[in-house]
Order: C-alpha cells, then structure tokens, then sequence
C-alpha cells in the first residue's frame, strides 16, 4: 500500500517526456488500470446485484409467521421455523463436535513436530480434507451413517458438517499457534509448567481471538452448505428437534422450494436466502471485526 | 506452578517438566492430540475407501468404458461418466477463463492502485463474495441470470460468433439460458474472490526493494507488474489458480439450479448439460440402496475425488514453492 511515494517517482520519470515509446508506455499503463478498474466494479456490482436480489425478494416474508410457522404444503400459509431450528441443531452440534476435535488436531500439527513425517501427512490430508467437495462428504455419511441404520437423521446431517467444520478448525489453531512468541513458552516452561498446561493455559490462551475467528468463519461456512445435507438429514416438512429423524434446514428447504413451482413457496425460498444470507455475512464481518481488534495484540 | 521445584531438563532446546503430575498429564494430553490428528486421517481414507469400494461395482461391470460411455440410462442399467466429466471439466474451464482476468485486475487494483481507506473495504467485500453460500448464487443465478442470458447473451452470441469457422460452434444452439456456460460463468463468480484473495496476499508479499528498484528504473506500474512482480510470484500465484479450480471442479448447488441437467455431450456452450457434482445431486435421491445406479454415482464420486485430489495437490506443492521462494 506504498503508492503515493511510488506514483510521485513515476510521475518524475522519462515516461511522460514525448517519443513513441513513451507514449505507447503511457496508453498501456492507461489501458490496464482502466481494465483493473472495470474488474473490482464488476465483482463489487456482483456482490451488490446478489443483495439487492435477496432484499427485494425476499425481506417481503420477513413477517412472524415466518418464523413461528412450520414449513407447509403450498398455499397453505406456513414458515420457516423448523427449517431455521434445525439449521441451528446440526450446525451448533457440528460445532460442538468439531471444535475440540479441531483444536486437538491442530495443536498436534503446531505443537508435535517431532512426529516428524506423520504430522506432515496429517497436514496434508487436514488440507485436502478442507477443500473436499462438500457432496462426496454428503455420500460417504449416507454410506457409513444413513444406509447402515436404515433411516434419514439429523444426527447424520450433524456429522457431516462437523466433517467439513473440523479441518478449518485445524487450519486455524494450527496458524494461530504459530505466532505465539517462542520466548512466551520458555517463559512458561521455565515456571515449572508441563507441556500440556503451556500449550493450555498459554498458547492458546494467547491465541484465543485468532482461533475464534477461525470458529466463527468455520460457522459461517457450514451454515450455508446445502449439498452434505441433501443425503443425510433429508429435510423434513414438520417440526422435529429429534437427531434421529429427518431434519429440516434452511439450505436444503430454499433448494426445495425455488425448484418448486409455487409461487408461494419460491417467496418463502427467497426470504430463507435473505436470512441466511444475512446471517452468514454477518457472521464473516463480526469475525473479521473481532480479529482487527484482537489479533494485533498478539 | 510453584509448589514443589521440579526437576527441569533441557532437550532440544526446549525445558521439560519431569515431575510426575506433569508427565502423566503430557501423556495424556499427547494421546489426545494425536488421536485428533490420527482421526482426520481416518476420515479422509474412509471418504475414499466407500466411495471407491461403493464404485466398485460399476467400474467392473463397465470396465474402462465406464469413463468414455456417454450413456446414463436407468431404464437399461447402462452407465457412463463421459458427459459428466465433461461437463465439469467444461464448465470448469470456462470458470477459469472468466476468473483468473477479473481475481487478477482486483488484486493489481487492490495492490497498487486503491487508496488505502477504500482497499480495506473492497478487500472485505471481495472476501464477503466468497462466504456467500452457494446456494443463493445457485438461486441468484436461476432467477437472474439464466433469464439474462437467454434474453441478451445468447441471441447476441449466435448472431455475432455464430457464424465464426470452427469457433462458431460453440454459440450455435437454442438459447435456453441455462447450460455450461451460464455454469461456468456461476462457478467463475465463485471462486474470482478464492483466486483475488491467494493474489493479493503473495502481490503484498514481495519485497518491497524489488519493487521499487523497478520503479526506479521509471518503470510503470503495469510493466512492475509483468515483469517484477509476476515473475517472482508465478508460482504462489498458479497455487491459487488451482485452488479455485477445485473449488469449481465439485461445486454442486450453484451449478445444479443453472446447467440444465441433460445428459448430452456437444459443442455447443448453450447446450444444457450436467457435471459429476449436480449429476449426483439429482440423480441420488431416486437410486435405491444396491442398485447399480448408485454404485455408478458412487464410482462417479470416486473419479470427483481423484480429479480435485490431483488439482489441489499441485495447489499445494506450488503454493509452498511460492512461499518458499
């Protein structure tokens, strides 16, 4: 971000002086930074054009029975209110789940070199895992979850968004561990403390805003994802807190209804977007807030 | 900490407690962690192993012609992954030819031109464009874009690069609106702020005398940037294109409510199409449990996981080098 020196330099330089060159240098320069220019316009106007898509469509529904109501056959009235609770259940479980699996895992990336090759494989694989696609997460739960016991369930639809919670959560803890200072744990070692309470009470103590975020991100990502649910918790029509059943969500009830030919229902699909939408961006810009406003302590 | 003076010895550097409590809490804490590590490594050889054994079935009965067969016939059992792989390596590819332009004017804006007060909110919207979940860009694209482009788009297409030799191919055809390349250009919206992001962070990275060494020498800000900046990030820079090409390779929602979901293999970019990812999405639900359509999608899956394996593979060992450099 060092360009007010460095335009200034340019501005002084031969290539504003007359000559073929120079001006063919100059209508070059000129014509990338328009391109450039155009770029960042198209991708804000996307960003801006995807919003003001789902405000326009969708705050029309943003009314309590929405979220009272649940899903209904079409023309029947009915809301979101199971869809948005089981949204809740799978990803606050997932969380749940994964959280202390990821932190585990990455602590044993940051903190266990000596494993040697076997962390490195671990890093890897943690890697890959991260940028699976999200579906074949979907078949391999149905495979070793849903097929064996017979039945759909929200439990299943948990365990697959834990699978893709966990590896950001690894990423994460691992990157935020790293920048512990080292003299922070040789302080902490020279205390008398064992290995187990520095990396506890110390590493990650310090570490703490960053791998929040990464948390919150994580959150944020697997809130939205639709495809590892299609074949796990189903969705559900009726109102159903219970892991073993099939499970309502946002993601998979918006698939349904703006597929549906329902005019009503593809309202209904409309405002689910808004609120995950909203919720999902919401999230993101709390995040990065907080990271801003921790992160530069460390 | 302080109740007792413990034992301290020194090994690699590092103190290590050796009274008791702490050894067997190190112990235990040490199992832990490498549990966790040990149990992604599980998940990711069971991923594997289900799909390629659930695929097991279908790849025997087809043989190798599994992967040139472009049939997909329920009706007669007769199975094949061509169009499928197709249509993701098309739509994949047309993603990447939109992509890789815009995520790199963003970032050389971001970089070298944008006021600093107003790069760090175009950077948070270019990273909110990327946690937007895809399936309101599957829905966005639906309602807007597909209708735009059988409207505008297409007609134009055809009337203007219809008629082109050879290249004319590729915009004949009905314009329906959805088909590869409404999908590739989805797919491209969705991972442009994935590549920006990887671009921006290896552009900021190099050092600064480079830079302005070439600056010095009255260099512009473009030729910086082709010839300093550029070479010296070539790799890290490839690293983040492969990222996004995985990302596209299995994404599915977006890509099932735009492409149109036919099993045809032509040259035509308007034609509708499907990719491994939406094949499955659709195509699942109405399998029954043993039947050699799921062991189909499943092996589909398994040829998925290979392709995004082998791309994000190379994202990585080139992202190091990059680094590393």
């Amino acid at each position: 971000m060092m360009s007010a020196p460095q335009s200034q330099s340019i501005d002084a330089g031969g290539w504003q002086r007359g000559g073929a060159m120079a001006v063919r240098r100059r209508l070059v320069e000129r014509f990338v930074s328009l391109l450039c220019n155009v770029a960042t316009v198209v991708v804000l106007f996307l960003l801006f054009s995807i919003l003001w898509t789902l405000v326009t469509q969708g705050a029309g529904g943003l009314t309590l029975p929405t979220f009272v109501h649940s899903t209904a056959s079409p023309g029947s009235g009915g809301g979101l209110a199971n869809a948005i609770i089981g949204s809740c259940e799978q990803t606050g479980l997932a969380a749940l789940i994964g959280t202390p699996l990821g932190m585990m895992a990455g602590i044993y990336l940051s903190e266990f070199g000596q494993d040697g090759r076997i962390v490195m494989l671990v890093r890897f694989v943690s890697d890959m895992l991260l940028s699976v696609p999200s579906i074949l997460v979907g078949l391999f739960i149905y495979l070793i979850i849903v097929e064996p016991a017979g039945h759909f369930s929200g439990m299943a639809g948990t365990l697959a968004l834990a699978v893709l919670f966990i590896p950001i959560v690894v990423r994460t803890t691992e990157d935020m561990l790293r920048l512990v200072p080292r003299a922070m744990r040789e302080a902490a070692y020279a205390l008398g403390a064992p290995g187990w309470r520095v990396i506890l009470s110390v590493c990650l103590r310090s570490a703490r805003g960053g791998i929040m975020t990464g948390i919150l991100l994580a959150l944020a990502r697997i809130s939205g994802e639709t495809a590892p649910l299609l074949f796990t918790s189903l969705g559900n029509l009726n109102w159903s807190t219970n892991l073993n059943e099939p499970m309502a969500s946002l993601p998979v009830t918006i698939y349904q209804y703006a597929g549906s030919a329902y005019d009503d229902w593809v309202q209904m699909a409309w405002t689910g977007a808004l609120l995950i939408t909203v919720a999902v961006l919401a999230t993101n810009i709390l995040a990065r807030w907080w990271l801003t406003r921790n992160g530069s302590a460390q | 900490m302080m109740e007792s003076p413990s034992t301290i010895t020194v090994r690699d550097g590092v103190a290590m407690d050796t009274n008791t409590r702490g050894w067997f809490g190190d112990l235990v804490f040490g199992m832990l962690a490498r549990l966790a590590g040990w149990f992604i490594l599980l998940v990711m050889a069971g991923i594997i192993i289900v799909l390629v054994s659930g695929g097991w079935r279908a790849f025997s009965a087809f043989g190798p012609g599994f992967i040139t067969s472009t049939a997909w016939n329920p009706i007669s059992d007769h199975f094949g992954a061509a169009t499928s792989i197709f249509g993701t390596l098309v739509t994949t590819l047309i993603a990447l030819v939109f992509a890789v332009p815009f995520a790199f004017g963003v970032a050389f804006w971001l970089v070298e031109m944008a006021p600093p007060a107003l790069a760090r909110f175009i950077e948070t919207a270019v990273q909110l464009l990327a946690a937007v979940p895809s399936i309101i860009f599957g829905m966005w694209g639906f309602f807007i874009v597909v209708p735009f482009m059988a409207h505008y788009i297409e007609p134009v297409a055809t009337h203007y690069l219809g008629h082109v030799p050879g290249m004319g191919l590729l915009f004949r055809g009905a314009p329906y609106g959805t088909g590869l390349l409404t999908g590739g250009l989805i797919l491209a919206i969705m991972i442009t702020p994935f590549i920006c992001s990887v671009m921006t962070d290896v552009f900021v990275s190099i050092p600064a005398v480079l830079k302005e060494s070439a600056f010095g020498l009255g260099a512009t800000r473009w030729e910086v940037m082709r010839d300093v900046v550029l070479p010296w990030s070539r790799q890290a820079v490839m690293g983040g294109i492969m990222l996004g090409t995985g990302r596209a390779l299995g994404e599915t929602m977006a890509v099932t409510f735009v492409i149109g979901n036919s099993n045809r293999l032509g040259w035509s970019l308007f034609a509708p199409g499907n990719t491994i990812a939406s094949l499955i999405a659709l195509e699942f639900p109405e399998s029954s449990a043993g039947s050699l359509k799921l062991s189909a999608l499943l092996a589909l899956g398994a040829i998925l996981m290979i392709i995004s394996f082998i791309t994000l593979a190379c994202s990585r060992i080139f992202l190091q080098r990059g680094v590393s450099n």
